[in-house]
Parts: structure tokens; sequence; C-alpha cells
């Protein structure tokens, strides 16, 4: 196997919110609490959490949009984790961003051509009329009407929308693309031509993917490999088929049995494992394992330390998983309440 | 009798742009204690439809009837659509941070409802919103009657917009997405909280949804909106194995499967309501289309002679034939 373009070790990222003296002072945000991982070059690794889990916050210190609180991170075999500026910038040109909001993320006054053309400038590539026709041809590329250079975002639905920052994110030919829900805004039938776009530009282009997303069923359908998060801690790791055949910890199995899956006969005849309770502040996480205060399998020693992120039971090194009390092959997750009230 | 019976419905809004025309045509029936959902995409009517029933939609031109427990709520005056919404229809939207008032205890925005409607005491209306609260999940309700909509998480918060919408008893519950925003697990709660209320209570239920997973788990029957009109109308089962309309067909193509192989979209984006297309709405986008289907607008007709199961496309009504039409475009598409 060839060396991981992208290897993130221990990182963590605080925030610190401040508030009043009298309201307890300064409180410390851990966003993400000592993550590793690694990505390898021409794969998708899906990034898979609920709200505030942290895994957009870890997407951007990767991408060192954030500079860390602590641990580091290698592109290509380069320490870029306290680089900045003048530094940074050659790294930049290699990791693109495409965020989910079509409509946030592009100036509604600037017209697309100068949009996805930007990087292209900023970065010296190409001027004039030489860069015109790079940017025309990138919308050909994403399947935009490149005669539509000189329009305004304003012009274009939300799938198009998304084509624009796929175009901005290709640009400069980059060999990782962080995906931050790229298709979480669109509807079903646009979902499914960005997802077959994304795709052909992978293999077009021999891209790597970091893909962030709250949809099991994207990721399942998108990655080679996941990552499950959860308050700021990857808390499995595997292959897609392993994860969603074998999934060992609690916290997956529960994450992948509430997506109601679109057929009748599988609705009526599965038992969904409804967890209680919502996600925890990360601002007083709980002690020990951080899922532990919803956790049907929860014991004694759960709350005391916290698990590291290991192969459990006969996994291979691929299939790593932090849980004191790991799930068997074929074994359920029994003891969960009935009800989401408890 | 239906409990909801929903006849030609017709909503456009004049804008400067020129008539939208959102709503085109659509005609529907919700029974007691059942669960319609109503799927379509972003811009297809589902949302406006039933806010025009229930008197939502100010400043539009609405023609139809909507007749809801005998009384046509199209011809009804603000104050009767007053006396429906609450006991009769309750509501629960996407959001519920801005349907909930940011400033008012959410206990007082419940009994307020309640006195609104009853001639009950403030005691008694506090008891049942705290009864509410429990009964939707809200741990420590008798505490929690005091919070603010901000100190509760987003999941908490649509609870407390189902205890509203469910505190006096209505017989039909409105609910427009009411899992959108939220995340899978808490998604799993609220739907589960649902289902048991209205097999507590009896209610029937239209559930809004652009997710198919979410109408498979709730639904008994099935409504697939397109461009102001309705496309199919089937028993749950029917509509996901064997959808009849091409709209239908290609809403389940576009879910993504297992193991990266290409999905098959829908081609090209939804119409312009303001000029919407000659014919059928969808036959642009349409792997079937042929001549008939530009010009003339398909009527929903009956699958294979079940009324229950009507489809508006000029394809043949019989499902061996239509199926073997899917087989055979299915292969071509694929060689």
């Amino acid at each position: 196997m060839s060396d991981p373009l992208l290897v993130a070790d221990h990182v963590t990222k605080t925030f610190t919110a401040r508030r009043r003296a009298s309201r307890g002072g300064s409180q410390v945000v851990r966003a993400v609490d000592d993550v590793s991982l690694a990505i390898e070059p021409g794969e998708t690794l899906g990034l898979v959490g609920e709200t505030g889990c942290g895994k957009s916050t870890l997407a951007r210190c990767v991408a060192r949009l954030y500079p860390l609180t602590g641990g580091t991170v290698r592109f290509d075999g380069h320490d870029i984790s306290t680089l900045s500026g003048r530094r940074l910038r050659p790294f930049r040109r290699e990791m693109q961003v495409i965020f989910q909001d079509p409509y946030g993320s592009l100036n509604p006054r600037r017209r697309v051509g100068s949009i996805i053309g930007d990087g292209l400038a900023i970065h010296h590539v190409a001027d004039g009329s030489a860069r015109r026709e790079q940017v025309q041809h990138l919308m050909e590329v994403v399947g935009l009407n490149p005669e539509h250079y000189n329009r305004f975002p304003a012009d274009f639905s939300g799938g198009q929308r998304q084509r624009i920052g796929i175009a901005r994110a290709l640009a400069l030919r980059p060999k990782l693309i962080i995906c931050d829900e790229p298709v979480s805004a669109l509807d079903v039938s646009i979902q499914a031509q960005v997802i077959n776009l994304l795709l052909d530009l992978q293999s077009d282009f021999r891209l790597t993917y970091l893909f962030i997303t709250h949809d099991l069923s994207v990721v399942r359908h998108v990655s080679s490999r996941i990552a499950v998060m959860y308050l700021g801690r990857i808390v499995e790791t595997g292959t897609v088929d392993e994860l969603f055949a074998n999934s060992r910890h609690p916290y997956t199995r529960a994450l992948l049995s509430a997506v109601p899956p679109a057929d009748p006969d599988a609705a009526d005849s599965r038992e969904p494992v409804v967890l209680p309770g919502d996600l925890p502040s990360s601002v007083n996480p709980p002690s020990g394992c951080p899922f532990h205060p919803r956790c049907p399998r929860r014991q004694a020693d759960c709350e005391l330390a916290m698990p590291p992120l290991d192969p459990v039971y006969d996994d291979g090194p691929d299939h790593l998983t932090a849980c004191l009390h790991p799930l068997r092959a074929g074994e359920d997750l029994s003891g969960a309440t009935s009800d989401g009230a408890a | 009798m239906a409990l909801l019976e929903v006849e030609d419905l017709r909503v456009s809004f004049p804008t400067d742009d020129g008539v939208v025309q959102a709503v085109r045509g659509v005609s529907f029936q919700v029974d007691r204690g059942e669960t319609l959902g109503l799927v379509g995409e972003s811009g297809s009517g589902k949302s406006v439809a039933t806010q025009t029933i229930t008197g939502l939609t100010r400043g539009a031109d609405v023609h139809g009837r909507a007749v809801f427990d005998g009384r046509d709520l199209l011809q009804a005056t603000a104050s009767e659509l007053r006396e429906v919404r609450g006991p009769g229809i309750g509501m629960i939207f996407q959001d519920p941070l801005t349907s909930l008032h940011p400033a008012y205890r959410v206990g007082w925005q419940i009994e307020e409802m309640i006195r609104a409607h009853q001639a009950v005491s403030r005691a008694q209306s506090r008891r049942r919103a705290v009864e509410m609260l429990g009964l939707v999940g809200i741990p420590h309700a008798a505490e929690r009657v005091d919070d603010y909509p901000h100190q509760f998480s987003g999941g908490m918060r649509q609870r407390v917009m189902i205890a509203m919408a469910m505190a006096l008893d209505p017989s039909l519950l409105i609910a427009d997405e009411p899992t959108t925003a939220l995340d899978v697990t808490v998604q799993a709660q609220v739907l589960q909280v649902m289902q048991r209320l209205q097999s507590d209570f009896g209610t029937a239920i239209i559930m809004i949804t652009h997710d198919l997973g979410v109408v498979a788990e709730m639904a008994d029957r099935v409504a697939v909106m397109y461009a102001g009109r309705l496309m199919e109308r089937a028993p749950r089962r029917d509509a996901f194995y064997r959808p009849h309309h091409p709209y239908t067909e290609g809403l389940f193509d576009s879910l993504p499967t297992r193991g990266g192989q290409r999905l098959t979209p829908i081609v090209g984006t939804p119409p312009s309501l303001i000029h919407p297309p000659s014919g059928c709405p969808f036959h642009p986008r349409c792997r079937y289309a042929f001549d008939a289907c530009a010009t003339d607008v398909p009527a929903l007709e009956p699958v294979d002679g079940n009324p229950a199961h009507v489809s508006a496309c000029w394809l043949s009504h019989d499902s061996s034939l239509r199926e073997r039409l899917r087989r055979a475009m299915k292969a071509a598409s694929s060689s």
C-alpha cells in the first residue's frame, strides 16, 4: 500500500466560550478530542456523526482552516500542523473544500466565472483569456453550460450551484477534496445527479475525498471506509462493508438502526434501537466513554476510563473500536429502553 | 365517510414575475386514524396544499373543495377556521424553533392554546400542558413546563410542538417535514412518539416529507406530488414495490444503494410553476415520454383496475405491460 495522503495524529481542537464571571467564567469546548486517522490516496473516507459531534471541525483542522490545539497533521509527507500564511499556501492548492449550503457559500454579487476562477488567479496559474478558457472547461466538466460564465449565482438552481462549488474546488487540480455535506441540501433526484458527478470526477482526476455527512445511505454509497464520531472522538472505524455488516460499537449500531429503510417490509420487520436522551454538551463531556450515559450496554467501568481505539475480538487492523464491551458478530443491542422518554 | 376530502384543489399566487400555480388540481382523502404520506420534492406544492386547507395561505387564489368533518374549509370564515385549527386539525412544522415563541415559557404557550378553545381554569390547562409534555416523553415535565424554548434541544422542541398540536385531541394532525431538521437518532425518537400518540388518540396524520424511509415507516397510503399535481396515489406496498408513474419510479431509482454503482437520477430540474409544461408536467424529464405526453394532461386512472392505486400517466395501466416496458428501458440504458 502507498503512503497515506493525509495523516492526522492525536488532533485536538478546543474553543473557548467567554461568559460573564457570574455565570462561571470562560468555558472550554472540546470539539475534537485526540483524533487520529489516515486517508489513502484515491479512497473516500466517510466521516459520519450527528450534529455537534465535531466532524466539520475535524475536517477544518486537517485542512488547516483552523489552527490546531494539539496533535499533528501530515499531508503528502509534510507536517503542516504549524505552517501559516505563505508557507501553507502551496498545500492549500492541494486541498479544497465543497460546502453544504450552495446558497451561502457563493458570493451573490460575483459572476460564476470569477468565483470558479478565483483560485487560478490567487495562485497565478492562469490569467486573462487562458483563465476564462480553463474556467469554461471546468464548467463543462461539472455539467454546466460554459456560456453561463457571466451569470450570477442567483440565476442557478440549488443543484447547479453545487456544481459551481465543485468546479471551484476542482480548479487547482487538488489531490484531496473535503466534501462537507455536499448533497444534504438537495432534493433526492438532484442529489443523485451530484453524487454521480462526484464519483465520475474521482475516477477521472484520481481524487481523494474526505466525505462528511449525517446521511448514512449516502455515505454507504460513496465511501470505501467510514469513521464514526461521537462527541469529538472517533468511536469506530472500518471498511464500509465491515461497519454495516458487523459494527462493534453500540453507538454505531444504534445510528445504523435509526435510519428508516425505504422498504415497507424491512420497516415492518425491524426493531429500531431508540437511544434515550440527547447528545451531551461537549463543555462538560461525560467521564470515561463519552457515550456511556446513553449506552444500553454500559457497565460500571465505562464511566472510569476512555477506551482506546483498537481492534477488538478477531478484527483486523483496519477495523478499530473504542469500546470496553463491544458487540460480537450477530449480537443484538439488547437492554435498550423502548422509548426515548426514559 | 372520509375525515378530510380534498377535491380539485387549485392554489395560485400572484407575484411580480407572474402567477405561480403552486397547486393545480389536487384531490385526495384522509380516513380517520390513517396516515397519508405526502411525498414530493421542493416546490411540488405539498406544503401549500395542506396549508391552504387550514387557511394559512393568505393572498392566494384558491379554488376547489376541502371538506373536513362535513364542512368545506375553503368556504369557512376566519373565525370558523380558528375553531378548526387546534381542536380539529393540529399542525407541526419542520423548524420547531421558529414555530415556538422565544419569549414565552413553553407551558404558557400550550396553556394559552388550550384556554383559547376550551372554558377551563388556569390550573386545569396547566395540568393538561404538563400531562401532554409527559406523554411526548419530556423528562421532568412538571419542571420543564416553565422553561423557555431555547432551553430545549431540537428534538425536545419538536416534542413540545407535538404536545401542543395534540393537546386538544384533534382528529387530524398535519406534520410538515417534522423530522427533516433532526439527527437520525432523534428522528427515531420523534417518529416513535408520533406513532404511539396516534395509536392512543386515534389521530389521522398527513405526513409531508421528502424522505422515503420515513414514509415507509409511517404511512398507510402514499400520495406523490410533482409540479403542483398529484402523480400517483397508492397503498404503501404498491407505491414502493409496484410504482406506476415514471416520476415515482425515478424517485426510488435516485436513492443511494450500497456500493458505488452509478445512480439513476431523474434528468433535468423541476419546472417553473409560472409557466408549467403543457400536457403531463413531468414529460420534459421523463424517459418514457412520447407525443401525447406533451399535449394532453393524463387523468388519475386505476392501475390494474384497483381504485386504491391510481396514476396520472399515459403509459399502460396494466402493470405487467408497464413492468415489461421498465425492464426494456433499463436494458437499453445500461447497454
